[in-house]
């Protein structure tokens, strides 16, 4: 009970008139930094952080980390409605977020990702408010060997995901693992296949791949088709997102699966991208119709919107409780902790009372005002579509080219954005798949270096991915994972050969 | 029409203001902070804080900007700030990486390249073990290391071939024995790891591992300055950081501090840099760099001019002595 107290004065400090005043500002500004692609979360927050240091710690932190929540419901917005992911997370969202939009169900599919949010966040904060203690611990459990079970259990869970032929999938990954290569290597401070050339010293940024593959190789793909959007007709009716949410409620189990991903991953530390990709590929591995995924599933939206969301908001609970932050954002805003004079670790929770539970309040109350906020938006940005292609087509090309300058503040990048649509292109004229590329290029650096650590640890030893049950167990489940597709494929192909025996 | 006339009333009553430091050269446009690292680490903090600080008490006409080029260990900031000569709206704060990450990868970069700007302070190492290991002292440890075979302990730190890297090599010479060396990304995962025993040991700098001491999760050994440090507030009930011994006074022969300073592209003129340069001794005043040094346990020592020249010179010549023994240079 002691927990529902400590809420309650909580949300007594949030719901000052000055912190909600923040708390919708920071929502506003957040979605508006989520729709940008390449300006991103953590670099919206890191613009305004200095602003927030002539106010309270309790209002800036409200602010800004409203400003998240937003970032996080605007990333779905153009990765439904233009195939451009705004965020890493919201990649997996485009696989079927996207294809909704083209038959003219954008705005279904914008209300079910925003109402998925929207859950994965709420059980996420649920999950912070009553088991903070027991979950940090659990926390320190992982170091390297579980990271690479965990990110293994990702590649895992993704197997067999694709249509495309699976020598086609393995090409796209592994051109994807090269494009992460590329760089430093952290392990031995080496760079690696920059080829002499100062402009590769920072490797392929992932935000700038994207949205390129994604955002400039759909309008060249749509340039060729005809210059006009295919989901032009969409309805814009406010009564979409009461049919739609009619609709969610048969998803629960959906909900429920991704929701323990996300809240997990977000916990581990592993992100709220590998928790995205993880749901989509269980989602579509537990659903009957797995045809219908990457063709305009709404529960392809669902999985992997919930999954982003609560990984996003329980991340913040090991920078509040250890001070490791369980994503980029959450690394800024720990910067910002320690300069309003606030130091994040066990003991926050006992001395800065009023800040931790104004911060969690605020986590409720800033979900619910966003969620209000942005399904009242759906119909403008599903209007959106109607606008004439060759009339927003060079908007988008522009904001891309914007997108991907931010990431670095370097042209170069905007080139390198622009051979990626290219790529982009070619990929879908020959169809390759690009949803393993982006897998490989998010994933494989993490995987490379905690598979390299921990061989370290283990001077060189297989065994330490079995030395104890945390490590184990992931690493089992991914195994039984990777062999399940070759196990229908196996009796697939006995059946066919019995079939045939029998018809000869 | 009225709004240009106040706007000239205004610039007038600027000039004025600024009469007495009529020759001095003031930035005419926003300027660029690079920060060779990446967010959240402890020199974007840094960084972040001095922007903060900066626009808090109007220090600066002109914004400062924070840009984080952490590509290649930091040469990306680095490269672009040589290929910036001239251009006096731009300056860059260091970490060791000014000298490592040239050494360990051959990219075409040297400090001298550089205009040297001042020093703000100087980050410290403190060698922290689990507090639940059993070894209470720097000796018990050292003792520990020497007992075992080679590669039994292991030792977690930020980058590879950098300055935590650099360290382990002088804990090794010391022991005589191999220490197992596990590179992370920041020095906050280095911190939990340790926290979660997955690792024996780290050699974090203070601020990376305060809360977790206070928490009563890690144990500080000792610190890498020849001297103690200064800060005697109590940090733990019973311990402040000046309690915790040296490590040459427990017989490890270690001894590292790392450069926090600024610097400026190649061919910046004198007036340019002694803007710079009375500037971040503004800074040095305000209440809140204090506060944000007590809390780090910085070492609060200031340099510039010449001074600040033969110190970073000598520091480079302590980094390429200290790599070379440990094999870190490209060939």
């Amino acid at each position: 009970m002691d927990e529902i107290n400590s809420l309650m004065h909580g949300f007594s400090v949030a719901l000052t008139l000055p912190n909600v005043g923040f708390m919708l500002v920071g929502l506003l500004l957040g979605v508006l930094i989520g729709v940008l692609p390449g300006l991103g979360g953590a670099n919206g927050v890191a613009i305004l952080l200095p602003l927030t240091f002539s106010m309270n710690p309790t209002s800036a932190i409200i602010m800004l980390s409203c400003i998240y929540w937003g970032a996080l419901f605007g990333g779905a917005i153009t990765s439904i409605l233009f195939n451009i992911p705004g965020e890493p997370w919201s990649v997996a969202t485009t696989f079927d977020g996207f294809p909704l939009a083209q038959q003219g169900r954008a705005a279904e599919a914008l209300t079910a990702a925003f109402t998925s949010s929207f859950v994965g966040a709420l059980f996420a904060v649920l999950a912070i408010t009553f088991l903070a203690p027991l979950l940090a611990k659990f926390a320190l459990e992982f170091g390297p060997p579980e990271f690479f079970a965990v990110q293994m259990l990702t590649f895992c869970s993704f197997i067999g995901m694709s249509k495309e032929p699976p020598m086609k999938t393995l090409a796209a990954m592994m051109f994807g693992f090269a494009l992460a290569a590329v760089g430093m290597d952290t392990v031995t401070g080496q760079l690696r296949m920059t080829f002499g050339f100062t402009e590769m010293l920072k490797g392929f940024d992932f935000l700038i791949a994207v949205i390129g593959l994604f955002g400039i190789g759909e309008i060249l793909t749509t340039m060729e088709e005809g210059l006009a959007f295919k989901g032009k007709s969409a309805k814009i009716n406010f009564r979409v997102v009461l049919n739609t949410w009619k609709e969610l409620l048969q998803y629960w189990r959906t909900f429920i699966r991704s929701v323990l991903i996300g809240c997990w991953m977000g916990i581990t530390p592993g992100g709220a991208t590998p928790a995205s990709f993880m749901s989509y590929g269980m989602a579509r591995r537990a659903a009957k119709d797995k045809e219908s995924f990457g063709r305009g599933n709404i529960e392809g939206v669902v999985a992997p919107e919930t999954a982003a969301h609560a990984a996003g908001t329980s991340a913040l609970l090991p920078m509040l409780t250890l001070g490791i932050p369980g994503s980029p954002t959450a690394a800024v805003l720990l910067g910002g902790l320690l300069i309003w004079g606030l130091q994040p670790g066990p003991l926050l929770f006992v001395e800065q009372k009023d800040f931790v539970w104004g911060l969690i309040a605020s986590m409720y109350l800033g979900n619910i005002v966003g969620l209000i906020v942005v399904l009242t938006t759906v119909p403008w940005w599903a209007a959106i579509l109607r606008i004439p292609f060759p009339v927003i087509a060079p908007v988008i090309i522009f904001i891309c080219a914007i997108g991907a300058y931010t990431v670095h503040s370097s042209i170069f990048d905007v080139v390198m954005m622009l051979v990626f649509g290219v790529f982009g292109y070619l990929f879908k004229k020959l169809r390759y798949p690009l949803a393993p590329l982006v897998l490989a290029l998010v994933l494989g650096d993490m995987a490379e270096s905690s598979f390299r650590q921990s061989m370290l640890l283990s001077q060189g030893g297989l065994g330490i991915f079995v030395s104890n049950w945390l490590v184990g167990s992931l690493m089992a489940l991914s195994i039984f994972l990777l062999l399940l597709p070759m196990w229908g494929a196996l009796k697939a192909m006995f059946r066919r050969r019995e079939a045939r025996a029998y018809l000869s | 029409m009225k709004l240009t006339k106040i706007a000239v009333a205004i610039g007038a009553a600027a000039a004025l203001f600024a009469a007495p430091a009529a020759q001095a050269w003031e930035p005419t446009k926003p300027v660029e902070f690079v920060v060779p690292a990446g967010t959240g680490g402890g020199a974007d903090q840094m960084a972040r804080f001095l922007q903060g600080v900066i626009a808090k008490h109007k220090l600066m006409a002109q914004p400062l900007v924070v840009v984080n080029k952490s590509g290649g260990a930091g040469a990306e900031g680095f490269l672009e700030v040589k290929g910036s000569a001239n251009n006096p709206h731009k300056i860059i704060i260091t970490l060791s990486n000014l000298y490592t990450t040239p050494l360990a990868t051959g990219v075409p970069f040297n400090w001298r390249d550089l205009t040297p700007v001042s020093m703000l302070a100087l980050d410290e190492f403190v060698l922290w073990v689990n507090a639940d290991s059993p070894y209470k002292t720097a000796k018990d440890y050292l003792a520990a290391i020497k007992a075992a075979p080679d590669n039994k302990f292991k030792m977690a730190g930020t980058g590879s071939k950098q300055e935590d890297h650099i360290i382990t090599v002088m804990l090794q010479k010391a022991a005589g024995k191999k220490i197992t060396y596990i590179p992370f990304k920041g020095g906050g995962d280095v911190a939990v790891q340790l926290v979660g025993k997955h690792v024996d040991s780290t050699v974090n700098n203070p601020i990376e591992a305060e809360a977790h001491w206070r928490g009563g999760k890690l144990r500080p050994l000792c610190v890498m300055d020849p001297k103690p440090l200064p800060y005697t507030a109590k940090v733990t009930d019973k311990l402040s950081w000046a309690d915790i011994p040296t490590c040459k006074s427990a017989g490890i022969d270690a001894e590292y501090v790392m450069l926090r300073g600024i610097f400026m592209p190649p061919g910046a003129a004198p007036d340019q840099v002694a803007y710079y340069v009375d500037l971040f001794k503004k800074v040095r005043e305000l209440p809140e760099w204090k506060e944000f040094m007590a809390k780090g346990a910085f070492n609060q020592s200031f340099m510039t001019g010449k001074e600040y020249t033969d110190w970073v010179a000598k520091n480079e010549a302590l980094h390429v002595g200290l790599m070379k023994d440990a094999g870190f240079i490209a060939k």
